[in-house]
């Protein structure tokens, strides 16, 4: 489903990302791992061309992302391709990013309505049904300052869910998060991964990672350092830096 | 101490507003709410809001431009607003009122429409309209092109200051959904912005308000201030009717603070609401203090 190939990145002279190769087949729960500033968010970030990358392959689905490709050299999409590939990739972010101004159910429907064209009783329909499965149909006409920070987060699964992704990547979902509402989006991701949504989680959640994720990288200084599977990774971790990560997280 | 110097002086100015002969207040009553008059208070309050609505129409597109990647886009959205800040609205208007003297014909069609047709050889201009710049230049519509020129420079920088204020994860999040940049402006940038451009927009009518008096540049001639002033110099009555156009001013402008009153308090008791809200729900609920 996402496939990249030598990425590289820099903000100005700090390489973030220095050669990223990695894979994600559909259907997977794929977990990003590490330690603040190793890039994996920014990794994130490229796969929907939030980020642009500066060499390198990434493809989704089979498609090249923000680039097309002529003969041999590399031509940057216009935006209204770049808009139509995001369409298919959904994002949480760490702090939520719900529409202020909007309510809850509103937040759902918006992208249907203008993204889609969908009419608005079909959009409605739709954002009731996830609201319901995410948990909040009670708490559909409620703007997000009246939420708590997890209510927040579902309607944000929600919103993305709307738009029928074939792939979501979550930015650290559970980070800004009080402990005892993390497992309340948890549960949501997890019954996700249930349906068979091929998802990339950028996490400090070691406990999801080993019990939801099929696949688990450890990055460091812009450089996957280890991967595998999840149990195997977080039990018997390899890597001299993957030890000492794990040491102080676990 | 200073309560009785402040006394002292109100009587003093009172007495002198009230005995002096030049100052004629039955004159100013009498003439006050004339027909003429009461046409140049129509025509002031329509300039300040179709001056304002276009302005505000200007700056919205403006500070858009300004925040283009393009950087041909961008710097012509500068270029503007250097330019309309720079020159003071008199002289912007009384240019405007001269429009007449620079061509006297303004055609709106192809660009390059004449060198075109006589390169093809037809014998049209391919003028779609054209207006005779004498009559454009005269009165209501050359000041409204002035006031709204230069009210648009402003109202940029204003809108700019509001779209600055909404958290760029707002941004990325529509990114995220697929919108493009036009409909994530319009849809979840714009309307989280009006909360800052409101109250200085509120000033700015207030000035806008004030400044048709500058129309006399043009001139506008069924203005209010131009009105009074008619009247006063042909009826040799100047004090009684500055004196009108001043009470005039202070009575309008003052409805319009009322009303910004009002509109900022509104716009400051939602958000308060909100807070407020929230903060029963936390204590309320068994989560205790969720995350903004």
């Amino acid at each position: 489903m996402v496939r990249a190939e030598q990425i590289y990145k820099s903000f100005g002279h700090v390489e973030v990302l220095r050669g990223i190769d990695l894979e994600v087949a559909p259907g997977e729960v794929f977990c990003i791992v590490g330690p603040s500033g190793s890039g994996k968010s920014t990794f994130l970030r490229c796969i929907n061309h939030l980020e642009k990358i500066d060499a390198g392959r990434l493809y989704v689905d089979g498609d090249l992302v923000g680039y097309k490709q002529r003969g041999d050299r590399l031509h940057e999409q216009r935006e209204r391709d770049v808009c139509a590939q995001r369409r298919d990739i959904g994002m949480v972010f760490q702090r939520f990013n719900l529409f202020p101004h909007l309510s809850a159910l509103e937040n759902v429907m918006e992208a249907p309505i203008r993204v889609r064209k969908e009419s608005r009783a079909v959009a409605q329909e739709q954002a009731v049904r996830l609201l319901d499965r995410v948990g909040l149909a009670d708490r559909r006409a409620m703007y997000p300052s009246q939420l708590s920070g997890g209510q927040q987060q579902r309607v944000a699964i929600a919103r993305a869910l709307a738009m029928q992704p074939k792939l979501m990547l979550f930015d650290e979902p559970t980070s800004a998060l009080d402990p005892e509402l993390v497992g309340e989006v948890l549960d949501v991701m997890r019954g996700l991964a249930e349906e068979g949504m091929t998802m990339v989680v950028v996490t400090h959640e070691m406990g999801f990672a080993r019990e939801v994720g099929d696949a688990l990288v450890f990055m460091d200084e812009g450089v996957v350092v280890e991967a595998g599977k999840p149990r195997e990774v977080l039990s018997n971790p390899r890597h001299r830096r993957t030890q000492a990560f794990l040491s102080k997280v676990l | 101490m200073a309560t009785a110097v402040i006394a002292v002086l109100t009587a003093m100015f009172a007495n002198m507003v009230m005995t002096n002969k030049v100052f004629n207040w039955s004159f100013m009553l009498d003439n006050m709410f004339n027909a003429p008059v009461l046409e140049g208070v129509r025509t002031t309050l329509l300039m300040t809001i179709e001056a304002m609505i276009l302005g505000v129409g200007i700056g919205i597109v403006l500070a858009v431009m300004r925040l283009s990647p393009n950087p041909i886009v961008n710097g012509a959205a500068w270029l503007y607003v250097w330019f309309f800040r720079a020159i003071p609205r008199y002289v912007l208007l009384t240019v405007c009122g001269g429009l007449g003297i620079f061509y006297s014909t303004y055609r709106i069609g192809v660009p390059f429409g004449s060198q075109l047709a006589s390169l093809l050889g037809l014998s049209s201009d391919l003028s779609i309209l054209s207006l005779n710049g004498n009559q454009i230049a005269r009165g209501f519509v050359a000041g409204l092109l002035g006031l709204a020129l230069s009210e648009g420079a402003y109202m940029a920088e204003i809108v700019r200051a509001g779209i600055a204020s909404v958290d760029t994860g707002q941004q990325e999040a529509a990114s995220a959904l697929g919108m493009s940049r036009m409909l994530t402006m319009r849809r979840i940038v714009l309307p989280q912005a009006m909360r800052i451009i409101v109250p200085p927009t509120g000033n700015e009518t207030i000035a806008m308000l004030k400044d048709t008096s500058l129309l006399l540049a043009i001139p506008v001639t069924n203005e209010l201030f131009f009105q009074t002033q008619a009247i006063g110099n042909r009826t040799f009555q100047i004090v009684p009717m500055l004196m009108a156009a001043l009470l005039w001013y202070l009575a309008l402008s003052s409805v319009l603070m009322v009303g910004q009153f009002f509109l900022e308090k509104r716009f400051a008791r939602g958000f308060d609401q909100r807070q407020a809200r929230l903060k029963i729900m936390q204590v309320e609920s068994e989560h205790g203090a969720g995350a903004m």
